[in-house]
């Protein structure tokens, strides 16, 4: 990992195209994190604090069900976001998510990412432009996904069949 | 695309099926079968993938179904979902048993268009199985002067359980492909994707431009997965689609009018589309 955190913060999805300023000003609050296969990167219920910027690897969220162990919600890979419930109160993570793979991150100090997006109301609307279709492409995937697509839809089939 | 002749039927008559016997039998998921069919001595029968054929048991009845396996020799392979009387018969058709062979009906993949292309394969649930020739033959020719330079195959399905061809999607990984699969829902026994096949095609490495798409699955996944394509650079007359509309095929050879939507004639004109022809089809709420 060669590049400085500023250049792959420059070479995001979230954050490609921003003043370059403004991705400067993100420096102080971001570290590089790495999980191994299997470390539990969010808790669900916890604090939600970190806005974390994948760049290799995939990540499961799940939740638990008494009975049924965890239920996998979505994967997420490299130039996803993971995280978003730093941004909003009551800042607690809903889900648990965790390494399925060797996972490498820059992980953004949510409360830091929040002043600075507070100090400057044009970023903060530009960054909120940039999160909510990421918000909005999750809520029609999950939508599709309770329409069972694969499932035998009579209209599918031909009665006699 | 080539638009069938029913020349190879001629010689035995369209309407009368070939008797195959059912000479292997895989369980492929809990209601989906592959059904390996061998020949009657002696009959050439020669088709493209993507192209169906008319199974009937006799005493039950007759449906279409896609060959699943691809042109050359080896058994004449079909794979069935149990949905109705005709295909749970199929599905549980015990080995030696006799099923009647009519076709091959219908459109193929148009491999032979393929040429230097990156070609992407988009398959939702069953959709997979019309799809598994045209990956095999692409894979064959992969690196060929008529073959595409890179293949890229993305599967969707329901469940794990429900995913079908498994042992043939690490057979094309291991011949080059790159395969990625995703489920809708899954426990932690799964190490692969959750989510729409969509997210697939967002994150797979393929040069838009060259990209020649292959699609099938249910009608409102292709149309998500065409959307994603298209978002991605691919050229709409780049993308073919299986309008899987197999449930009004009765006679396969376009005199019945039963598969008739819109101007196709889906028996013979279809059922492999472009997606500039197939796109009003599956923006009509009722067909």
């Amino acid at each position: 990992m060669g590049d400085t955190i500023y250049s792959r913060l420059v070479q995001h999805p979230l954050l490609a195209g921003l003043p370059l300023g403004a991705i400067e000003g993100f420096v102080p609050g971001a570290r590089d994190v790495e999980f191994g296969r299997g470390d539990l990167v969010l808790t669900e219920g916890a604090p939600a604090g970190t806005l974390f910027l994948l760049e290799h690897g995939k990540v499961a969220l799940s939740t638990h069900a008494p009975g049924k162990g965890h239920l996998l919600v979505q994967t997420l890979g490299p130039g996803e976001v993971l995280g978003l419930s730093w941004l909003f109160p009551p800042f607690q993570w809903k889900f648990d998510a965790r390494a399925i793979e060797p996972v490498t991150t820059i992980a953004l100090e949510g409360a830091y990412v929040r002043a600075k997006l507070d100090e400057d109301p044009a970023l903060g609307y530009e960054m909120l432009k940039r999160v909510m279709p990421v918000v909005l492409e999750r809520l029609q995937q999950t939508r599709f996904r309770l329409l069972d697509l694969y499932g035998k839809a009579p209209a599918d089939v031909s009665t006699h069949a | 695309m080539s638009v069938p002749t029913l020349e190879g039927a001629a010689t035995r008559g369209p309407f009368t099926p070939s008797v195959f016997a059912v000479a292997e039998r895989s369980l492929e998921t809990a209601d989906v079968v592959t059904l390996g069919l061998d020949g009657p001595p002696g009959l050439a029968f020669e088709f493209g993938p993507g192209q169906f054929n008319m199974l009937t048991v006799f005493g039950v009845g007759e449906v279409p179904i896609s060959i699943s396996s691809p042109p050359g020799p080896g058994y004449l392979m079909h794979t069935i979902r149990e949905v109705g009387p005709v295909t749970r018969a199929l599905c549980q058709a015990p080995i030696g048993s006799p099923v009647g062979v009519r076709g091959p009906f219908g459109t193929d993949w148009g491999i032979d268009d393929f040429a230097q292309s990156d070609a992407v394969v988009v398959a939702g649930g069953i959709g997979l199985a019309p799809l598994r020739g045209a990956v095999a033959m692409l894979l064959e020719r992969m690196g060929l002067p008529t073959g595409p330079r890179n293949v890229v195959v993305l599967v969707g399905a329901r469940t794990p359980d429900q995913l079908i061809f498994k042992d043939d999607l690490k057979t094309w990984a291991a011949a080059g492909a790159q395969v990625e699969s995703t489920v809708d829902v899954a426990d932690d026994h799964w190490s692969g994707n959750v989510g729409l096949v969509t997210q697939l095609v967002q994150g797979a490495a393929f040069d838009a431009t060259r990209a020649m798409a292959l699609v099938c699955g249910p009608e409102v996944m292709m149309r998500f997965a065409v959307q994603a394509l298209i978002e991605r650079g691919v050229l709409p007359t780049s993308i073919r689609l299986r309008i899987s509309l197999e449930r009004n095929m009765q006679c396969g050879t376009g005199l019945c009018g039963h598969c008739q939507l819109g101007p196709y004639i889906l028996c013979r004109g279809g059922p492999i589309l472009t997606y500039p022809a197939a796109s009003r089809l599956l923006g009509e709420a009722e067909l």
